[in-house]
């Protein structure tokens, strides 16, 4: 074997060893999609997703604790979205780099990284106890959005910060004032960025279930929450609770179950990643 | 050319930098709200008691170390599964794997990191604890290799994507220049890209762990919840209880105030100062990058 | 006040903007311009030339004031608009960039059709009247001789354009504000030479309105646009005089040797 050709077959092994390590990543994440929707579509039919649960969580269907997702979702949203896209605005367009903006860095990369759980404890102190707001959407919701907002504003910010410099010098160079500039050229620019950033960190909030556990999930409730001030069903922790608390669960509503969150989880995904393949072809820069 | 005031312009510029520094009053309020409820444990529990080797609460032997020994079992584990994986992945990602494949496999990985951790636990119920039983022949398959299998996944979509943008960045001119000499791609790759990359794919290698360490409804769910210290590898295949099951397991029942309360925020100060640690540590590397970065532009 | 010292030519000539004793200095770098005292007639074509570096941009976005965008700029001296101050930091900036409008070396078409490009500038002034807007837009695209190329397809994205219309879009952008000057900045450094020749012949018929100020791309180009022109060379002002005298016969032997081309 002359060196060049060792020098190929090595190339080669290493390679197809850097493709198995990424098989192996990719396809269980394949499987476990597949299985679930598998299983789990036997159980969807209208019932199922439009009547609350019965028997003890073992019959019925999951409209309350979908319902509860999209509320949650929806006040995370609420909370999250304008406080982080100000949070990012303020980072790329008004922040010069001094101390202090590194400090702002490093708590934003600290928030993204500090375990769910403790959120969890975090919003039980402050917003159930301190705040007396209960057991409650408004609590969970808060909780989420502190979680959610490290994705946002970094997400957001590299958006902002990918409009072109020169749009910027051009607006202010014809008498635009900065606020005037951002909200003319620079936000809408950014928008596709900033939305896909925006939906996954909602995606994130939708599918968590450590942070509400003690801040606003409830194990059962027989209708719907009438006030933010109540208490909610929520699909994660349903999953959680019909799979590990209920004796005797059939396994059809279990899949059913987390085949709807997958779902709803995904295809916030999906439209992020559309939204940001679809205006990266259409952009004019 | 007086000066027309521009109140709006103002009260804009006053509203987002009050947004701005809301990351740092949210890091302050939790640390705050964290010592406020986890240190009084310190007052109410003998030391002796903090740091035995008992985790039974009913008859208060609150011992830290059995859930810090749990915690770090699982996570170990989820490493030796994780990084080389995705440490490989990443390479070929990012240098190996031609465009159209590329573009499949980067949303795949997102797919993971987006999916819920109670759907892998749930998945880590009715899938791999019977087939972990039955394989290893063990009496359950709640145990700590199931916790790191479920780990690994979560902890995998952040070494992937973290370290394939270090790798990316490396500029083409080390590999154009490396492939001129006559290296080949391979070589390239283990020779100047990743070592070149070092610093990113070891950050992405700790934010990846850390993730893990603080993964808590996955584990909760497959771990077997045994607060018991065993060492050697028998250790892995044997049920453990983590931090972070612990804290989500027992403060549903606990009473607002009590001792265990107050221990479980304990628990959850020290998470919360592991994962500052880590993500300090890692912050510090990517924002000097972020700065070299910007250096190289300008 | 004395335009171009020594010049005999001057005293008919209204002055438009005075600098006296300027000096910029970003961060803790050397000055980007020191001791600059010139001052630009209206309705006239003033020329900075010289190598890169020598301080000419910095100028230009020191008259507008972009300078202040930048991190760490410092600015002292005079800079005064028909006799007034608008370094100080009681300027309003905003009314300012309306009334000295720039054009960059690269053309920058914002991310929207044409019509909105020509509207963006009085839109931002609190136009609204689609009627004054159109009218504008067209008096405005005719000036920079672009409307016969573009009246058609007014509602089409600017960055379809070519790069010689986009450079002229950005001119009419600036000129639809009805400034008073106009400064270019190295205009022509992207464009081929037919673009680069109508852009100087819309040069030469708004000198007539407006005062002009041009970083030119080529000492060729400075000398066949240049009524008045400075040689600039790290920072400072080298030679301030008509074009005519700064072309045919200067007096510094750097400006000589810089146009004969020993070196830049």
């Amino acid at each position: 074997m002359t060196a060049g050709e060792r020098r190929l077959l090595i190339q080669r092994v290493a390679f197809s060893t850097l493709g198995l390590a990424t098989a192996l990543t990719v396809l269980p994440i394949i499987l476990i999609v597949g299985v679930i929707a598998w299983k789990g579509m036997p159980a969807l039919a209208p019932s199922f997703l439009f009547e609350a649960p019965r028997d003890g969580l073992r019959a019925g269907g999951i409209w309350p604790a979908l319902v509860g997702t999209v509320y949650l979702t929806v006040g995370t949203g609420l909370i999250a979205v304008p406080v982080g896209l100000a949070a990012a605005i303020y980072l790329s367009e008004y922040a010069r780099e001094t101390f202090f903006t590194r400090a702002i860095r490093i708590a934003i990369i600290n928030l993204a990284g500090i375990p769910s759980v403790v959120y969890g404890l975090f919003g039980l102190a402050l917003f159930v106890l301190f705040l007396k707001l209960g057991t409650s959407i408004v609590a969970a919701s808060l909780t989420l959005s502190i979680m959610t907002l490290p994705v946002i504003i970094s997400t957001a910010e590299e958006a902002l910060r990918a409009v072109p410099q020169s749009f910027r010098l051009v607006s202010q160079g014809m008498g635009g004032t900065k606020w005037q500039t951002i909200r003319r050229i620079v936000l809408p620019q950014a928008l596709p960025g900033i939305l896909t950033g925006v939906i996954l960190g909602l995606e994130r909030a939708a599918g968590e279930t450590a942070p509400i556990l003690f801040t606003g999930a409830a194990l059962f409730l027989p209708q719907l929450p009438r006030s933010i001030f109540d208490e909610t069903m929520a699909l994660p922790y349903h999953l959680f609770v019909i799979s590990t608390q209920v004796p005797g669960m059939p396994v059809k509503v279990q899949f059913g179950t987390a085949l709807v969150l997958l779902v709803f989880v995904l295809s916030m995904n999906v439209l992020a990643t559309f939204i940001r393949s679809y205006h990266r072809r259409r952009r004019q820069w | 050319m007086a000066r027309t005031r521009h109140p709006l312009e103002a009260a804009i510029e006053s509203i987002v930098r009050l947004s701005g520094w809301s990351a740092i009053v949210f890091v302050a309020l939790i640390s705050l709200f964290l010592l406020k409820e986890g240190l009084p444990a310190f007052g109410e529990v003998p030391l002796a008691s903090l740091f035995g080797t008992r985790w039974y609460p009913i008859e208060g032997f609150y011992a830290l170390g059995p859930l810090i020994w749990g915690s770090l079992v699982v996570t170990v584990g989820a490493a030796l599964f994780a990084v080389p994986l995705g440490v490989g992945a990443a390479m070929f990602i990012a240098e190996v794997a031609p465009r159209w494949l590329r573009e499949v496999l980067k949303p795949l990985v997102e797919i993971l990191a987006g999916l819920p951790s109670v759907v892998l636990g749930f998945l880590g119920i009715v899938v791999l604890v019977p087939a972990i039983r039955e394989t290893l022949g063990l009496a359950t398959g709640l145990t700590a290799l199931t916790g790191s299998l479920l780990l690994a996944g979560m902890a995998l979509p952040t070494i992937v994507s973290v370290a394939e943008d270090a790798l990316d960045a490396v500029p083409s001119a080390y590999k154009i220049g490396s492939l001129a000499l006559g290296a080949s791609r391979w070589q390239t790759l283990w020779r100047v890209t990743l070592p070149a990359a070092r610093t990113g794919v070891l950050t992405a290698i700790m934010l990846g762990v850390g993730r893990a360490i603080g993964e808590t409804m996955a584990v909760m769910m497959v771990t077997g919840n045994a607060p018991v210290v065993l060492f050697g590898p028998h250790a892995l295949v044997s049920p453990v209880r983590t931090m972070t099951a612990t804290v989500a397991a027992e403060m549903g029942e606990v009473a607002r105030g009590s001792v265990h309360y107050h221990v479980l925020f304990t628990v959850g100060l020290v998470l919360f100062v592991i994962s500052f640690v880590v993500n300090v540590l890692a912050s510090i590397v990517l924002l000097k990058r972020r700065a070299a970065a910007g250096r190289m532009l300008s | 006040m004395v335009i171009a010292p020594g010049s005999a030519s001057a005293p008919a000539l209204e002055p438009k903007i005075e600098i006296e004793n300027l000096r910029v200095c970003y961060g803790a770098e050397p000055p980007a311009l020191d001791g600059i005292t010139l001052t630009v007639p209206a309705r006239q074509i003033t020329v900075f030339f010289g190598p890169a570096g020598g301080g000419k941009s910095t100028l230009l976005r020191t008259i507008n004031r972009l300078n202040d965008l930048v991190d760490g700029a410092r600015t002292e001296g005079r800079v005064r608009l028909d006799g007034e101050d608008i370094l100080g930091p009681e300027v309003d900036i905003t009314r300012l960039r309306r009334r000295i409008g720039i054009v960059f070396a690269l053309p920058v078409p914002l991310p929207m059709s044409i019509r909105r490009n020509l509207w963006y500038g009085l839109e931002l002034a609190g136009e609204r009247s689609r009627r004054v807007l159109d009218e504008a837009m067209e008096k405005a695209l005719s000036a920079a001789a672009l409307w016969d190329e573009v009246k058609d397809r007014l509602d089409e994205p600017a960055i379809a354009l070519s790069g010689g219309q986009q450079q002229r879009l950005c001119l009419a952008r600036v000129l639809a504000l009805e400034p008073e000057v106009i400064m270019l900045d190295e205009p022509s450094s992207g464009l081929d030479p037919i673009s680069t020749a109508k852009v100087e012949a819309s040069l030469q018929e708004l000198k007539q309105q407006y005062t002009v100020i041009i970083v030119p791309s080529s000492v060729q180009q400075a000398s066949r646009l240049a009524d008045w022109a400075g040689f600039f060379l790290q920072g400072e002002l080298v030679e301030w005089a008509s074009g005519r005298e700064l072309f045919l016969a200067p007096k510094d032997r750097r400006t000589e040797d810089y146009l004969t081309g020993r070196f830049g």
